[in-house]
């Protein structure tokens, strides 16, 4: 089975606090420790199974600026078989629309059975995946929690919706799915798996060599653009509770007192 | 250009999901005075009874009744839609686990713009509609422009519109004939149930819920301890369930279960609307988060910003000490 999985480079959510930068125009970005969005990584770890069980290959691509083709060799050290970076002047600034328009022509170089995105990116827009299926004209589902491969030319899938209850369906190859939190482990990547892929040179390809038309991506081709970043107003939020470590237990205990949880 | 504003209404058992009446309060800032078309897919006498319910409410109804549309599968509900809206037509839809499967793709079928996940925005200008998303969890939030000269599917959050209430009544207009071939590559064979856990968090009034920044599987330990000294029971967000440190029965949100305890107390959550989306009831909620500006604040009644690490163990002592 041939596998593309479409990979984004986000600011990691465990290890930054998201500020507004102070003109409004965009996050504080200085500082930022990157890594691959959580999602991303789900659907690599199943691509991988995929292929160590019914053969195949996996490649790996990411729309994103130079420096994302570390990420790229981060799943190639988890697995991955090849990986493209995909950037190009034209491309910056595009919307969901538009990376999606990029990743369709990526996707047509080669001949995939399936292609996997992850659910949702940091934007939590949930839309690259579901637009790629469709401009490829090719079946989609999103929020997969389980895939069996059924004979050469179907899937049958689970999605997870609404309380966790299970979505049983059968999709035909080829077939693009949005794979969410859960669906497996991924291996861990350590020092040694990093230190191997170090020197990889990530092949890059701009819009000249994927056959895209600059006008319709970039900034020149989105319809939906981001005005400003701000923190909005709210009511009156939490009484935070202030003094030593001690101090704030034993106010907090005299809260729940208050509220008949500790007699 | 006046577009024709359509909300999609999902439902269930024969009633509208209550995501309707919101996305009918969303479309009146579209359309403060022009009409608004309820889209019902569905199949036989369910279908009938939804529509009455949203002709009670809504101008215009539109019902497509098709056997492949019993079932909402989001491939053939596209087709479906993509047959019968006009061109430019502005689509509300909910941001749901079905919306989420929808949207994208009918977006670029219909060639229209796509925004996701609005949770405000305001009356169109010029061909352009200025909306409000919030992006990184909710830390920070977004204002949108979005082009709806060619159209638009916009997807809803949840409980960001208020549902309306006092819509005037319609009719409902069967436009099923103009519905063709909706076989698609994708077949719903069958809805398999959550399981149930050794616990029914649902049922708790005490609540001790571990989230990601608990960090490790052998602190979920210290979220016991304290349940245990408060009589409550351990849940937990998504994380600590994709990570296999407790079981799906314990957590809560969309996606889990739907709790209502009296007390919730959030140790390392930074409340996504997916987590706070499963606490209903109003409860008495405190965080535990070491950033203060994380999202949870803004609904807790009580913060604690500090390492939970530190702060739950000496809480659970002082507690047990004082009995
Ligand atoms: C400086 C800057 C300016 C921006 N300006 C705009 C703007 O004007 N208008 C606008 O709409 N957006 C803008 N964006 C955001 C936009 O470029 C998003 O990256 C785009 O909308 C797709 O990401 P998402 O978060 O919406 O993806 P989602 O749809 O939430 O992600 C789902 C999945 O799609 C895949 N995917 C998403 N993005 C990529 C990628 N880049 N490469 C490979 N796979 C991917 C991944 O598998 C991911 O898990 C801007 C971003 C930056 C950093
Ligand atoms: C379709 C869909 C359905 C979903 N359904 C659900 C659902 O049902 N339930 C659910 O929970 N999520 C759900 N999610 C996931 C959701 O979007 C969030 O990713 C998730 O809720 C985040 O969990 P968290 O708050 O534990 O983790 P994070 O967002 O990573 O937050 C961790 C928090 O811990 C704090 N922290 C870190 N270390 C410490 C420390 N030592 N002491 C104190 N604080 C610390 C951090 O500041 C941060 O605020 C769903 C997502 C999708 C796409």
């Amino acid at each position: 089975m041939e596998i593309l999985v479409c990979v984004k480079k986000v600011p990691d959510p465990a290890e930054n606090e998201i500020v507004v930068s102070r003109d409004g125009s965009d996050i504080e970005r200085d500082d930022l420790v990157y890594s691959v969005n959580e999602w991303d990584n789900y659907a690599v770890e199943e691509a991988i199974q995929l292929v160590e069980e019914h053969g195949g290959s996996v490649t790996v691509v990411s729309v994103g600026d130079e420096e994302s083709d570390e990420i790229i060799r981060r799943e190639l050290a988890m697995g991955a078989d090849a990986g493209n970076l995909l950037d190009d002047e034209a491309f910056h600034y595009s919307d969901g629309r538009g990376v999606a328009a990029i990743l369709a022509h990526a996707a047509r170089r080669g001949s995939y059975d399936l292609i996997l995105t992850g659910a949702q990116a940091e934007d939590a827009a949930a839309q690259v995946g579901g637009m790629l299926a469709a401009m490829l004209d090719v079946p989609y589902a999103s929020l997969v929690v389980r895939v069996r491969v059924m004979d050469g030319k179907k899937l049958k899938i689970a999605r997870e919706i609404d309380g966790g209850n299970l979505e049983i369906n059968e999709i035909d190859l080829p077939c693009a799915l949005s794979i969410q939190t859960g669906i497996n482990e991924p291996r861990y990547v350590g020092i040694r798996g990093i230190r191997k892929t170090a020197s990889v040179q990530v092949p890059v390809l701009g819009a000249a060599q994927l056959g895209v038309d600059p006008a319709t991506v970039g900034e020149a081709g989105a319809k939906v653009r981001k005005l400003d970043y701000f923190v909005p107003e709210m009511g009156e939020g939490a009484e935070i509770l202030q003094g030593s470590r001690e101090e704030m237990a034993d106010q907090l205990i005299a809260r729940l007192k208050g509220r008949g949880v500790i007699q | 250009m006046v577009h024709q504003v359509f909300i999609y209404v999902a439902h269930r058992d024969g009633q509208a999901a209550d995501s309707a009446l919101e996305l009918l309060s969303a479309a009146r800032i579209l359309s403060p005075d022009g009409p608004v078309t309820a889209i019902v897919t569905g199949w036989g006498e369910v279908l009938d009874r939804v529509c009455q319910e949203m002709a009670s409410r809504c101008p215009e109804v539109w019902k497509l009744a098709h056997q492949d549309l019993a079932y909402p599968n989001a491939e053939a509900v596209r087709k479906c839609l993509v047959e019968v809206l006009p061109s430019e037509a502005v689509l509300l839809l909910a941001h749901d686990t079905l919306g989420m499967d929808l949207g994208p793709g009918l977006s670029v079928k219909l060639n229209s713009s796509f925004v996701s996940d609005v949770v405000a925005m305001t009356a169109p200008r010029d061909g352009a509609l200025t909306l409000v998303r919030e992006e990184y969890g909710g830390q920070v939030s977004t204002h949108v422009s979005c082009d709806i000269s060619g159209g638009a599917v916009l997807s809803i959050r949840s409980g960001a519109f208020p549902a309306l209430e006092d819509g005037a009544p319609g009719e409902v207009q069967d436009r099923s004939s103009e519905i063709g071939d909706l076989a698609c590559g994708r077949r719903f064979l069958e809805i398999v149930e959550a399981e149930a856990g050794d616990v029914d968090i649902t049922k708790e009034e005490i609540l001790v819920s571990a989230g990601r920044g608990i960090e490790d599987e052998d602190n979920i330990e210290i979220a016991e301890e304290l349940a245990k000294a408060l009589g409550g029971v351990v849940s937990c967000s998504r994380p600590i369930v994709d990570a296999k440190w407790l079981e799906k029965a314990r957590q809560v949100g969309t996606s889990g279960k739907t709790v209502k305890p009296k007390i919730y107390l959030a140790l390392g959550i930074s409340g996504s609307f997916q987590h706070l989306g499963g606490l209903k009831g109003n409860p008495f909620i405190v965080a535990v988060n070491k950033n203060s500006k994380a999202p949870i604040f803004q609904v807790a009644d009580v913060g604690v910003v500090d390492d939970l690490l530190e702060f739950v163990p000496l809480l659970t002592e002082r507690i047990n000490s004082q009995r």
